[in-house]
Order: C-alpha cells, then sequence, then structure tokens
C-alpha cells in the first residue's frame, strides 16, 4: 500500500444514485396522477397535461430517468470495484452524468408541450436523439475503457451484463431513429409502412429485453451474492444465461404485431423466439434465488435482499407470462387490452424498480460514509408497501384485461357485437381505481425512500474510497 | 445459392455457437477460471460478517 493510492470515483455514482431516488418519485408520481385521469376524467387540464400528453412523459421518465439513473450508478459501482480501478475517461464521466440529466428535463419540456415522433418509448425528437447518442458513447467509452484497464483477468459476470445492455442499447436506438428533420422540432422516420413498425417494435422489445433485462440482471449478479455474502449458485448456468439470452431476445419483436400488416411467418418467428426465452429467464431467476442457499435466514431480517430476493420472484412470473401472451391465440385475447399494461408492471415495479430499489439501499451507505441505512425499519417498511402495491396494480389490470378482451371479442346469435366498446370501459372503472391505489402505495413507498436517503446523507463523509489491490497482488 | 441460404446457413451457425458455448461452459476446463471470477464481487473489505467466500460446490 503506498501513500498516493488511487481512489474509486465514487462521485458519479452517488450523483446517479441520488437522482434514481429523485426521478423515481417524478416518474410514479406521473404515472398516478395519469392513473387518477383515468378513474376521474375531469383530471385533464387544458392541452399540456391530459393524459396522451403525460403519459409517454410517464414511461420515459421511470424507464430512462429512473431505471437509466440507476443502471448508471451499479454498473459504474460495479465495473470499478470487480476490475479494481479507478473509472477511466476523466471529463467523459462527469458528461455522462449532466448530459443524461439534461435529456431528462428535455424530455420533461417537449413531451408535454405535444414534441413527439410518435413512436413508444422513442418519442424524443431527434435532436434529443442525437445527444442520447452523445451521451451513450460517452457511456460506452467509459465503462469498456475501464474494463479494459482492469487489474484482473476476468470480466465478472455482471460486466457481460451491463456491456451487453450498452452495445445493444446504442444499436438500438440508432437504427430506430434514423429520421429525416423538417423542423427543429419535427422529424419523419427514415422507414415507412410495415417495416417502420417492425423496427420499432424490434426496439421497443429489445429495450425490454437489453435496457429492462440485461441491465437490471448486470445488478441482480453483483448485488445479490453481496449483500447474500456468496458467491453466485452457479458461474456456468450465468454464462450460458448470458449467451442465450443474446442469441435469442433480438427476433422477439414481432409479437407486439400479431395480427397486423406484419407478414404471418414472421409473427410466428416472434413467437417461437419469446416462447425459447422462457428458458434463459428461468435459468437466470434461479440462478439469481439459488445464490441464497444455506442463507435462506438472512431473507428474515435483511429488508435490502427482501427486493432483491422478490424482484427475482416477479421477473420469474413476468417471463413466464410474456411467453404465454406471446402464443398468437392468447395474444388474440390480450392484445390491446389492460392486461399488457399489467404484464409490463408486473415487470417494471415487480422486477426492474425492486432490483434497483434493493441495488440502491444496499449503496446508499456506503456513498455516504455510514454502515447503513439511517432506518432499516424504513426499508421493512418500504418493502412491505411496494410489494402490496405491486400486486394491488397487476392483479386489478389482470382482471380488466381478460373482462376487457372477453368482452370485446363476445358476439351476438346474429355475429353482431355484444358490447359497445364503452360498456367494456365503464366495467374498468372499480379496477382502474384499485390500479390507482396500487400506484399511490409503490410512489409512497419511494417518498419514504427519499426521506430515509436524506437522512443517511445528513452528516455523512463523501470520500471516495480507495481502489483495492486484486487479490495475488497484496498479503 | 440465393440470400435465403446465406441465413439458414447463419441460423444454423448461430445455434452450433450457441450449443460450443454450453459445451465450453460446463466443460473440465473452465471450472478453475469461473471460480476466481464468481469470487470478484468479495475482493472488497466491506463485507462485515458476510464473507464466506468458498464457493459452492457446483
Amino acid at each position: 500500500m503506498s501513500g498516493t493510492q488511487t481512489t474509486y470515483n465514487d462521485k458519479v455514482v452517488r450523483q446517479f444514485a441520488v437522482m434514481t431516488v429523485i426521478w423515481g418519485i417524478v416518474g410514479m408520481l406521473v404515472g398516478v396522477i395519469i392513473a387518477a385521469q383515468l378513474v376521474w376524467p375531469e383530471l385533464n387540464f387544458g392541452p399540456w397535461l391530459h393524459f396522451g400528453r403525460l403519459r409517454p412523459l410517464h414511461t420515459n421518465a421511470v424507464i430512462f430517468a429512473f431505471g437509466g439513473c440507476a443502471l448508471f450508478a451499479t454498473s459504474y459501482w460495479c465495473v470499478q470495484r470487480t476490475s479494481h480501478t479507478r473509472l477511466w475517461g476523466g471529463p467523459l464521466i462527469p458528461f455522462t452524468f449532466w448530459g443524461w440529466q439534461i435529456i431528462i428535463l428535455l424530455a420533461a419540456v417537449t413531451l408535454p408541450l405535444g414534441i413527439t415522433t410518435g413512436k413508444e418509448y422513442a418519442e424524443l425528437e431527434w435532436p434529443v436523439d442525437i445527444l442520447i447518442t452523445l451521451v451513450w458513447v460517452a457511456y460506452a467509452l467509459v465503462f469498456f475503457g475501464t474494463i479494459a484497464v482492469r487489474k484482473v483477468s476476468h470480466i465478472y459476470v455482471a460486466n457481460w451484463f451491463f456491456g451487453a445492455f450498452i452495445i445493444a442499447v446504442a444499436l438500438l436506438h440508432i437504427v430506430n431513429s434514423m429520421e429525416m428533420p423538417i423542423t427543429l422540432t419535427k422529424s419523419y422516420s427514415m422507414y415507412s409502412g410495415v417495416q417502420d413498425a417492425m423496427i420499432q417494435w424490434w426496439y421497443g422489445h429489445n429495450a425490454v429485453g437489453f435496457f429492462l433485462t440485461a441491465g437490471f440482471l448486470g445488478m441482480m449478479y453483483y448485488f445479490v451474492p453481496k449483500q447474500a455474502g456468496r458467491p453466485v449458485y452457479s458461474y456456468r448456468l450465468s454464462v450460458v444465461h448470458f449467451w442465450a439470452l443474446i442469441f435469442t431476445y433480438m427476433w422477439a419483436g414481432p409479437h407486439h404485431l400479431h395480427y397486423t400488416a406484419l407478414p404471418d411467418w414472421t409473427q410466428s418467428v416472434g413467437m417461437i423466439f419469446s416462447l425459447i426465452l422462457l428458458a434463459p429467464s428461468w435459468g437466470g431467476m434461479i440462478n439469481g434465488i439459488m445464490t441464497l442457499s444455506g442463507a435462506w435466514h438472512k431473507l428474515r431480517d435483511d429488508p435490502v435482499l427482501k427486493f432483491l430476493i422478490t424482484s427475482l420472484s416477479f421477473y420469474g412470473m413476468s417471463t413466464f407470462e410474456g411467453p404465454m401472451m406471446s402464443i398468437k391465440t392468447v395474444n388474440a385475447l390480450s392484445h390491446y387490452t389492460d392486461w399488457t399494461v399489467g404484464h409490463v408492471h408486473s415487470g417494471a415495479l415487480g422486477w426492474v424498480a425492486m432490483v434497483s430499489i434493493g441495488s440502491i439501499y444496499y449503496l446508499l451507505p456506503k456513498l455516504f460514509g455510514k454502515t447503513e441505512m439511517y432506518s432499516t425499519k424504513l426499508v421493512t417498511t418500504h418493502f412491505w408497501i411496494a410489494t402490496i402495491g405491486t400486486v394491488l396494480y397487476i392483479a386489478s389490470m389482470w382482471i380488466a384485461g381478460v373482462m376487457q378482451g372477453l368482452m370485446w371479442r363476445a358476439v351476438n346469435a346474429d355475429g353482431t357485437l355484444a358490447y359497445s366498446f364503452v360498456e367494456s370501459v365503464k366495467g374498468s372503472y372499480p379496477f382502474w381505481a384499485i390500479r390507482w391505489l396500487g400506484g399511490v402505495l409503490f410512489l409512497t413507498g419511494m417518498l419514504i425512500m427519499a426521506y430515509n436517503m436524506f437522512k443517511t446523507m445528513a452528516g455523512g463523509k463523501t470520500q471516495d474510497m480507495p481502489v483495492v489491490a486484486p487479490a495475488g497482488h497484496h498479503a | 445459392m440465393d440470400i435465403n441460404d446465406l441465413r439458414s446457413i447463419t441460423t444454423v451457425l448461430g445455434l452450433l455457437c450457441f450449443l460450443g458455448i454450453v459445451g465450453w461452459a460446463y466443460g473440465k476446463s473452465s471450472k478453475k477460471g469461473f471460480d476466481e471470477a464468481a469470487n470478484l464481487p468479495f475482493a472488497e473489505h466491506d463485507d462485515d460478517g458476510a464473507a464466506s467466500k468458498a464457493s459452492h460446490p457446483r
């Protein structure tokens, strides 16, 4: 150990970790508002704040602001610790933080103004798309630059997942954002017709597969072993898990376009690859949960572990549900109904948000020189409120969705529709109210987290920790 | 040979490549390296009371 020891760059992790909680609250608040607008339509105020403008703001905020900041924070932490080196990239590092925050603010301004490409999860217009590309390239340089200067020979499996997430998102974003600018705030896609739809859902599904899955699996492979205090159940399985996801995910997108103008064989390919995906998804889930084997007692009083393991249970549930819903005959019932919304939130609240929350709770005390969160009790409270909120949300959407699907397809003896559309809307009201309540609970949990976070930060030390020499280089 | 033959060949090569990866991952020669890699997160000194570094038997 020399006097001029280098430290980890934890400043950027600290920034992203805190903003994860802040953007989580903002994004989920918008979600609660639009859920309320469905129950009480009077809440649609003016052109800027009605459902159609706020809904993309909600999705962008929770996916790219909340989820994105969580991914930046955890990947930067993980890659430094498992590579035994300080983050590489100098000024590129703060650029990724500030650039990402500016993108989020631009989204928060442009989307309510109605400036949109109309492509789901890719609504931001071309100037913002260019900024996203620049920040993402900087992110890739920092991440892979750090891997390149690592002090150990192995690249830990979590970094493989983070790396795949960064590369795939760059590819998806650039291909799907190919557009012709007309004015500063309006562009048209370079593709047309069914090709445009297919490229959009190739993007859309792989945003789920690589942004919302591979990235967060990187979190799982680092933070579950760390919090459980034991290495991952099977490293071999994690390698196969990684490559199986890489080889199959790219082909599942057509299941978003069943019974459309997309060629029938393409729909079938999408369905088959979606079904195959069940295997790697469950392999990964089992690998995460079984990491706890022999240490199950830790689940009893460790709320961080509760968050992480529950997130894996929801991951297992939603990755079973997803392949089922991709079967054409099931999709004929589920598509365009609230079942899809329920499925998405089973993944988004149950898996993505819970694994992020667990990981951020792991990081916060360490980032601010404390041994634990200000209140472990409040973490437990957060866990139960979030779990109940998630269950209320997805159960109500399942019931509403199946009901809508059945009502829309019901026909009278003479072949006319048995129900008008508005009758299905009327029938959905009570479930939309329950969904709103589930959302309120989940948001309340995030507010508790913010309180706990600021209390933990108060009087905390923000000194960067020294880089630990890899085994074999010392002792 | 038209482009569809190339597409079929690519698919088959993709599958073979994946099976090769599975064989490699479960082969004997990769065991030691994987054990080392699996313990990479535990080189820090921040694991108070949670430092069971023993690898799982499998």
